[in-house]
């Protein structure tokens, strides 16, 4: 096949895949080729038709990097580079977006202009961490690249033993749910720990996860190590014509049904007015889910802060675990504040990089060396926040001292 | 090489300040309300008064320069060039002038972007690498979201669930994909078969064996040489070391197939956050369109449609009709895999007489 010739070989496969209402990725990188040539574009099209034929895939990895960083850039190799020789290096560069994935169009077409220029033109957006994933580009021109970014202020994301790219939710910039700014907070921690984030020196991946409420829409609670969910500790704020206006709107039924009864702590009551109502919000657990309902008349506290959680992860090796409550009220809006957090998280990572077996997440080293070790180590005291339940099961050891 | 001459700064992300569209600037945590005004679009209004509305439009993710330029171009012409992405692959732009909502649907459904994933809707699927560019897949990622939201296109579209749907794929049972309401994620079915060949070559011994959750890696000589078995009764298929060694191959062009697992949540909306649990496996792993997964997919939507209530969450519908009224309701066979075996199982056994007739 000659170099930069616009044609596309065979694709039977991929395309089925042109028909449909959706989008199609396999139309777009056709367009894409078209336009520019791109042999690698070619060349991973035909793989990928490969793949469908076989039902097998064929990248493997390898270590491509940039000067002075340990980690961001994801090498893969076709493992078949004799029948794809177009597609045999196609690294990935991740890349860390603006919290919230807020972008300009200037600042994308500048991405766009050094992404056509180096590398493939392909891009994930975004990957399941967060990160803008410009796809296939050669080890040769990877560091220019990377230069070229970085200059306009853009920085690689984490891979491997890191701290991993961080993922915030739209918070304060567009919600009226937000109980702290997840954007500033995802900046600005992120940034404490570049170091971490650039050279692996971790038993295994950490990754930080900022939600403005208990909605949580990035998904921090089953997705990250530590994760940061707004919350408030007073009062939920009614505006009291609000509700009546959501009465006479909806009905008492429907009221009663589908946010009374739907509390899951019975918080709520109707009043004898069947115009008003009352919440218990020592009983209220901020679930959100009256609030969610009647967006204009209830609205989360005052005193706002958030709740840490910590050790959620996916599936390897001990199944799925969701983050645990380690502190239940913190405020995060001061420098203090912030350095407080960070403080706090430092305590935690030290004593997982230092207790952390191989390939283990935080969460699992919490359930192996158990969770009063690990509050001992970073410093917390027990409180009942932090569990469901306290123990059903008689067998422990007390200290010997105190029993006397 | 020339000497270097460039000093990389580690400047972290990007900060958010100079992205956010004027008035969001002007309004930053002190929105009062939003509402819905059709699939698709949301308005927010503000304390000060001020209104905002984003338009949100299906992509297919794996995207290229050219069409995150059309992209652009469409932030250019009505949002003053701002535009974001959502953590399930939508774009959003938001403009503070209603007069630009209309011609902006237009023009984002002309190029084949489809606009809604809003409220009650199908949000598109989160979903992971595949084929494209993985090195551990048994299948793909961006090809099943294609096929899948081809078929669900119109409840992407329309806001016509009791709550909002969540979907996700995964292809290998490490489900970078993650839980979900309804999630598709690859099973492998056999132990690995080991490429004696290559292993010493390509793998570290001890940390393979280390990787597997169930201790079922041994070492062994083969032909004179040190490599690896694995005891097939303990083995668990869940592919684990085939992250670690290649020479382990976990994927089957038949023999790795697909499952589907149900009420993963992550909001604490009403009920606690969830992990989602297992109703069908074994599903031919099928390209390019994958029927048989797109089948069973739309019969639970559809069972859900028809039986949940307002504000229901697919776990939550499940929890109030029990199990066993969903595996009635779509039609879908339960059986003995179901029942969990691995570590805590227990506490997934029906421990009271709560039982329905
Ligand atoms: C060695 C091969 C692996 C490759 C190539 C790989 C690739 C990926 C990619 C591309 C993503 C999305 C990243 C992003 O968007 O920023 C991802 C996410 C993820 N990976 Fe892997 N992965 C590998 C191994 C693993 C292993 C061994 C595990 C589990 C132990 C794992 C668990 C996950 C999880 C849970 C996510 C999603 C995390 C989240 O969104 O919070 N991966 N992986
Ligand atoms: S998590 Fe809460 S604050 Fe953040 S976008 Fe969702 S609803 Fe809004
Ligand atoms: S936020 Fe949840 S727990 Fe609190 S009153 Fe509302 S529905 Fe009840
Ligand atoms: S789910 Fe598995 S195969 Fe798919 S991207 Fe994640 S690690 Fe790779
Ligand atoms: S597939 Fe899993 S259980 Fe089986 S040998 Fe590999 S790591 Fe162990």
């Amino acid at each position: 096949m000659a170099e930069n010739e616009n044609t596309l070989n065979p694709t039977p496969n991929l395309d089925q895949l042109e028909t449909g209402p959706w989008p199609s990725f396999i139309t777009g990188y056709k367009d894409y080729f078209k336009r520019t040539g791109k042999t690698m574009v070619r060349g991973v099209l035909d793989q990928l038709n490969y793949s469908y034929e076989t039902k097998m895939g064929y990248w493997k990895g390898g270590v491509v990097g940039v000067h002075g960083y340990g980690a961001g850039i994801i090498s893969r190799y076709s493992m078949i580079p004799e029948l794809f020789p177009e597609a045999k290096e196609c690294h990935t560069m991740r890349i860390q977006p603006a919290p919230g994935l807020h972008y300009t169009s200037k600042h994308l077409r500048e991405i766009c202009d050094i992404w056509e220029k180096y590398g493939s033109g392909m891009i994930s957006m975004h990957g399941q961490t967060g990160n803008l994933q410009l796809q296939g580009i050669v080890q040769d021109n990877v560091q220019e690249c990377f230069d070229d970014l970085n200059k306009l202020g853009w920085d690689l994301g984490g891979a491997g033993a890191t701290v991993r790219t961080g993922a915030s939710c739209i918070g304060p910039a567009r919600c009226e749910m937000a109980c702290y700014d997840t954007l500033e907070a995802h900046h600005r921690v992120l940034t404490y720990f570049t170091d971490l984030v650039h050279r692996p020196q971790l038993p295994y991946k950490a990754k930080f996860k900022f939600s403005g409420c208990p909605n949580d829409c990035c998904n921090s609670i089953q997705r990250s190590d530590y994760s940061v969910i707004g919350t408030w500790r007073d009062d939920i704020q009614v505006d009291e014509a609000e509700v009546k206006n959501y009465l006479d709107d909806v009905g008492v039924a429907y009221f009663v049904n589908n946010v009374q009864m739907r509390c899951p702590t019975n918080a709520i009551t109707l009043n004898e007015d069947q115009a008003s109502i009352t919440i218990d919000n020592s009983s209220c657990v901020r679930c959100m889910h009256c609030i969610n309902v009647m967006t204009k008349a209830l609205s989360p506290g005052k005193d706002k802060g958030i709740t840490l959680l910590v050790g959620g992860k996916g599936h390897l090796k001990v199944g799925n675990m969701l983050g645990s409550v380690m502190v239940p009220f913190m405020k995060l809006e001061t420098d203090e504040d912030y350095d407080a957090f960070t403080d706090l998280i430092d305590e935690m990572i030290d004593y997982w990089a230092e207790n952390g077996l191989d390939h283990e997440r935080i969460g699992e080293t919490i359930e192996r060396v158990g969770m009063q070790q690990f509050l001992d180590a970073v410093g917390l005291d027990a409180i009942p926040d932090m569990v469901k339940q306290p123990r059903d099961n008689p067998f422990f050891k007390a200290d010997y001292e105190a029993a006397g | 090489m020339a000497k270097r001459e460039y000093q990389t700064v580690e400047s972290g992300p990007k900060h958010h300040g100079e992205m956010l569209h004027p008035v969001i600037k002007k309004n930053y945590g002190q929105w009062k309300y939003h509402e819905r005004p059709r699939p698709g679009v949301l308005k927010h209004v503000a304390e000060s008064g001020d209104a905002i509305y984003t338009v949100r439009a299906g992509t297919h993710r794996q995207v290229t320069v050219d069409i995150v330029r059309f992209l652009c171009d469409i932030a250019d012409k009505y949002c003053e060039g701002h535009l974001r992405w959502t953590v399930r692959n939508n774009v959003e732009f938001v403009t503070d002038k209603e007069a630009n909502v209309e011609p902006m649907i237009k023009e984002l459904e002309a190029a084949g972007h489809p606009v809604g994933g809003t409220g009650n809707s199908v949000s598109s699927l989160a979903h992971t690498q595949g084929w494209l560019h993985c090195d551990i897949p048994a299948t793909d990622a961006s090809g099943v979201v294609k096929s899948l939201m081809d078929e669900l296109f119109h409840d992407f579209t329309h806001e016509e669930m009791p709550n909002r749907v969540r979907m996700s794929t995964s292809c290998c049972e490490i489900n970078c994909g993650g839980q979900a309401d309804i999630a598709i994620v690859v099973q492998h079915t056999r132990p690995p078969r080991i490429n004696h060949e290559i292993l010493k070559n390509i793998c570290e011994m001890p940390s393979t064996v280390a990787r597997c959750p169930v201790a079922a890696i041994r070492p062994t000589t083969v032909n004179g040489q040190p490599s690896l078995m694995v005891v097939e009764e303990k083995c668990i298929v869940c592919g684990a070391c085939f992250g670690a060694c290649p020479a382990m191959e976990i994927n089957h062009p038949d023999y790795s197939k697909l499952a589907i697992w149900v009420g993963g949540k992550n909001a604490n909306a009403r009920t606690k956050p969830s992990n989602m649990k297992l109703v069908a496996h074994g599903l031919p792993n099928n390209p390019p369109r994958w029927p048989e997964v797109a089948e069973v997919v739309k019969k639970i939507l559809a069972a859900y449609k028809e039986g949940g209530r307002d504000w229901e969450r697919v776990g939550e519908w499940i929890d109030r009709i029990g199990w066993k009224a969903f595996f009635e309701q779509t039609g879908l066979p339960f059986d003995k895999f179901m029942i969990d075996n691995y570590r805590h199982a227990r506490s997934s056994f029906n421990q009271s007489t709560h039982i329905r007739f």
